[in-house]
C-alpha cells in the first residue's frame, strides 16, 4: 500500500504548499523548519484542507483529485491521525476515547478490540481514568491506541512525541513497528528534528517555504546534503557563498575564492563553470583547530587564522574563528583547555576538501 | 395581592419560549462558531440587534409582520382563523425573537472554545458533523449552553416593552408580571406592585445564582483539565479555579 501525494495549496499570498512524493509501508519522515508546511500538509492528506490542485492516493484508492472533482470526506478517508496536543477527548475516559472510532461494531467486539489495543500498547490498567488523570507518555499511547484500533489505511503522526523524554519515545515508536509490521501502512510522521528523522525513518522527505527540497533514504538525504535548508536543518553551522576560482578535473575537486575575502578553499568538484558562484556546508565539527602549522596533512585546506570567541555549551565549546570569513568551529571542553585556547590567540584552521559539501541555494 | 394568573402566564411564557430557544438557538450558535463565510458578520449583527434595539422599535415591527397587512400575517390568519397580534402565540414569537441573543451568544461563546483540534480527531475517527456535535462539542460547552437557557428564561420574565407592543394587556391572555405591575402602579396600588416585583426580583436572583454556582462548580457540566500540559490554549475551563 503506498501513499502517493502531488498536491498544491495556496495559503495566502507570500505562502504557497507544492508538495510531491510517495510513501510506502513504514516511516516516512517529514521534516523541515517550522512554518515549512508540514501541518497543512498533513491536513490536506487527512482531508481537513482541501488543496486547489492535485491528486492523493492511497494504493488503489483516490482520496483527493482535482481533475475528477474527487474529495472524500475525512470521516470516509479511513486514517489515523496524532495530533501534535494528541485531543484526547478530556470529558471521556480513555475506554471511551478509544472506542469512540469503533461505535460501528457491536458492542462485545468493541470491547475486544479495545481490550486487545490498550494491551498492546501496555495501558489496560488505565481504562476507566480521564486523560487529565494519566501522565504524558500514557496519553500519547492512549492516543495512538484510539487511531489504531480503527485498523487505519495510514497514519499521520503531527509531532506527537514531542514533549516526551528520548526513552520513553523510543518505547512507544518500538510498540509502533511492532504494531506496523503486521499491518504495513504508511506512516507519515512530521518533526523538525533531524536525529528523529536519522533515527526512525526509513525514508526522509524535507520541506521548506512550501516545497519538497529532498527526498530519499536519511543517511542520502541528511549526511551529504544538496540544499541550503537540509544543512542548517541537520546542523551544518557553516553555510559560505563561494566563486570557483579553477577546477582540477583529476584531483575530482574546484578551489573557490570565498566571498568578502582572499581565502581560497579546497571543495569537491561540482557540475560548474568557472567563475560561477556556489554555496558550501561545512559542519562545525568536522573543522580542526590546531595551535602550530599543521604538516603532512591530507586535508587540502590550512588557514591561518584568529579566535574571535569562546563560548561553552554543555560539554562542547563553540569557537568563532576569524580567517577572512568567520568560522563556527565546535570542540571538546578538554581541547580547549590543554590546547590553551584564548580569545584573540592565533590558530590553524584544517578542513578536509570532502567536509565543505556543496548545496542548492534557497530560493 | 398576587396577580396568580399573570405569574402563570409569564412562567408559562417564559418556559415555551427558553425551549423554542433551546431547539432554534443551538443549530444557529454552531453555525455563527463553525462557519467560515466571510459575510458571516452579517448574521451575528442580526442576531445581536435585539440587545441595543428599543423593546418599542422591535415590538412595532414584529406587530407591523404580524399584521393583517403582511403576507406572514395574513398566512397565519388564512391557517388558525385569528390574527396573531394580541395573543399568547404572537407574544411568544416576538419574546424568541427579543431573547435570541441572550440564547445563541454564549452558546456561541462556549462552541468557540471547544479545541478545534478535538473536532477534527472526532472527523478522523470517522464520525459525523451531528455524531461530534452531540459527543464531543455539547458536552464540553454544556455550561454556555445551560447559560443560554437560563438567561432567555430570566430576559423573557421581565422584558415588557416588546410583550406591551405585541401583546397588549389583556388578563389571562397576554399580562404578563411586568405588565401588570405597571397597572397597580398606575392605580397607585403600590403595595400590590411591591409584591409582585419582589416576586420577579427574587426570582430572577435565584435562578441566576443557581446557573452561576452550576457553571462554577467542576464536575456537573464536565471535568475541566487538572494537567495545564494538556489544557487547549483557549479553553472554557480556564475560568475555573483547580
Amino acid at each position: 500500500m503506498q501513499l502517493s501525494v502531488r498536491i498544491a495549496k495556496r495559503l495566502s499570498k507570500s505562502f504557497s504548499l507544492e508538495a510531491e512524493f510517495d510513501a510506502p509501508a513504514g516511516f516516512a519522515m517529514l521534516l523541515g523548519p517550522s512554518g515549512a508546511g508540514k501541518t497543512t500538509l498533513l491536513n490536506c492528506i487527512a482531508g481537513l484542507l482541501r488543496p486547489d490542485a492535485g491528486r492523493i492516493a492511497l494504493g488503489e484508492r483516490v482520496l483527493f483529485d482535482s481533475a475528477s472533482r474527487t474529495n472524500l470526506p475525512v470521516q470516509e478517508r479511513k486514517l489515523g491521525y496524532l495530533f501534535q496536543n494528541l485531543a484526547l477527548f478530556p470529558h471521556l475516559t480513555i475506554a471511551q476515547n478509544v472506542k469512540y472510532g469503533i461505535s460501528h461494531l457491536p458492542a462485545e467486539q468493541r470491547s475486544e478490540r479495545m481490550t486487545a489495543m490498550l494491551e498492546s500498547f501496555r495501558i489496560a490498567h488505565l481504562v476507566d481514568r480521564k486523560p487529565s488523570e494519566i501522565s504524558g507518555g500514557e496519553r500519547q499511547r492512549a492516543a495512538l491506541a484510539r487511531s489504531l484500533v480503527t485498523n487505519p489505511t495510514m497514519l499521520l503522526l503531527d509531532e506527537p512525541l514531542l514533549a516526551l523524554d528520548v526513552v520513553t519515545k523510543a518505547k512507544i515508536v518500538d510498540d509502533l513497528r511492532i504494531w506496523n509490521a503486521e499491518h504495513a501502512i504508511p506512516i507519515v510522521y512530521v518533526t523538525h528534528s533531524p536525529q528523529e528523522a536519522y533515527a526512525l525513518g526509513e525514508r526522509v522527505v524535507v520541506l521548506d517555504a512550501g516545497r519538497v527540497v529532498g527526498r530519499g533514504m536519511p543517511n542520502e538525504v541528511l549526511a551529504a546534503p544538496r540544499h541550503e535548508t537540509i544543512a542548517q536543518i541537520v546542523g551544518f553551522e557553516n553555510v559560505f557563498d563561494v566563486t570557483v576560482k579553477s577546477v582540477s578535473e583529476s584531483q575530482g575537486t574546484m578551489l573557490c575564492q570565498m566571498d568578502g575575502s582572499l581565502t581560497e578553499i579546497d571543495v569537491p568538484l561540482g557540475h560548474v563553470e568557472i567563475g560561477e558562484r556556489v554555496r558550501i556546508a561545512i559542519r562545525a565539527g568536522d573543522i580542526i583547530a590546531a595551535t602550530e602549522r599543521p604538516q603532512h596533512l591530507s586535508a587540502r585546506n590550512n588557514f591561518a587564522a584568529r579566535i574571535v570567541s569562546i563560548r561553552r555549551e554543555g560539554p562542547r565549546v563553540i569557537l568563532l574563528i576569524e580567517a577572512g570569513v568567520t568560522f563556527e568551529v565546535h570542540v571538546t571542553p578538554r581541547a580547549c583547555d590543554e590546547l590553551g585556547l584564548a580569545e584573540g590567540s592565533p590558530v590553524w584552521l584544517v578542513i578536509k576538501s570532502y567536509s565543505c559539501h556543496l548545496v542548492a541555494p534557497r530560493e | 395581592m398576587m396577580d396568580w394568573s399573570a405569574i402563570f402566564l409569564t412562567l408559562r411564557l417564559a418556559l415555551v419560549v427558553c425551549a423554542l430557544l433551546l431547539i432554534i438557538g443551538m443549530p444557529i450558535a454552531s453555525w455563527l462558531s463553525f462557519s467560515k463565510w466571510r459575510y458571516k458578520f452579517f448574521v451575528e449583527s442580526i442576531v445581536a440587534l435585539p440587545l441595543v434595539l428599543p423593546p418599542t422599535v422591535l415590538g412595532f415591527y414584529v406587530l407591523v409582520a404580524m399584521g393583517s397587512q403582511s403576507p406572514f400575517g395574513r398566512w397565519y390568519q388564512s391557517i388558525s382563523g385569528h390574527a396573531m397580534p394580541f395573543t399568547f402565540t404572537g407574544l411568544v414569537i416576538a419574546s424568541v425573537i427579543y431573547s435570541l441573543p441572550f440564547a445563541v451568544q454564549p452558546m456561541t461563546a462556549a462552541f468557540g472554545q471547544v479545541d478545534r483540534n478535538l473536532i477534527n480527531a472526532s472527523s478522523t475517527l470517522g464520525a459525523s458533523r451531528l455524531r461530534t456535535f452531540i459527543r464531543i462539542v455539547l458536552p464540553l460547552s454544556l455550561g454556555g449552553v445551560v447559560t443560554g437557557v437560563v438567561l432567555s428564561f430570566a430576559h423573557t420574565l421581565g422584558e415588557f416593552g416588546v410583550v406591551l407592543m405585541v401583546g397588549g394587556n389583556i388578563p389571562g391572555v397576554t399580562q404578563t408580571v411586568s405588565i401588570a405591575i405597571y397597572d397597580h402602579v398606575q392605580a397607585l396600588d403600590y403595595a400590590g406592585a411591591n409584591h409582585m416585583a419582589l416576586l420577579l426580583l427574587a426570582f430572577s436572583f435565584i435562578t441566576l445564582s443557581i446557573t452561576y454556582s452550576l457553571n462554577r462548580r467542576a464536575g456537573i457540566f464536565y471535568r475541566p483539565y487538572r494537567d495545564s500540559a494538556l489544557r487547549p490554549e483557549v479553553g472554557f475551563a480556564k475560568t475555573r479555579r483547580h
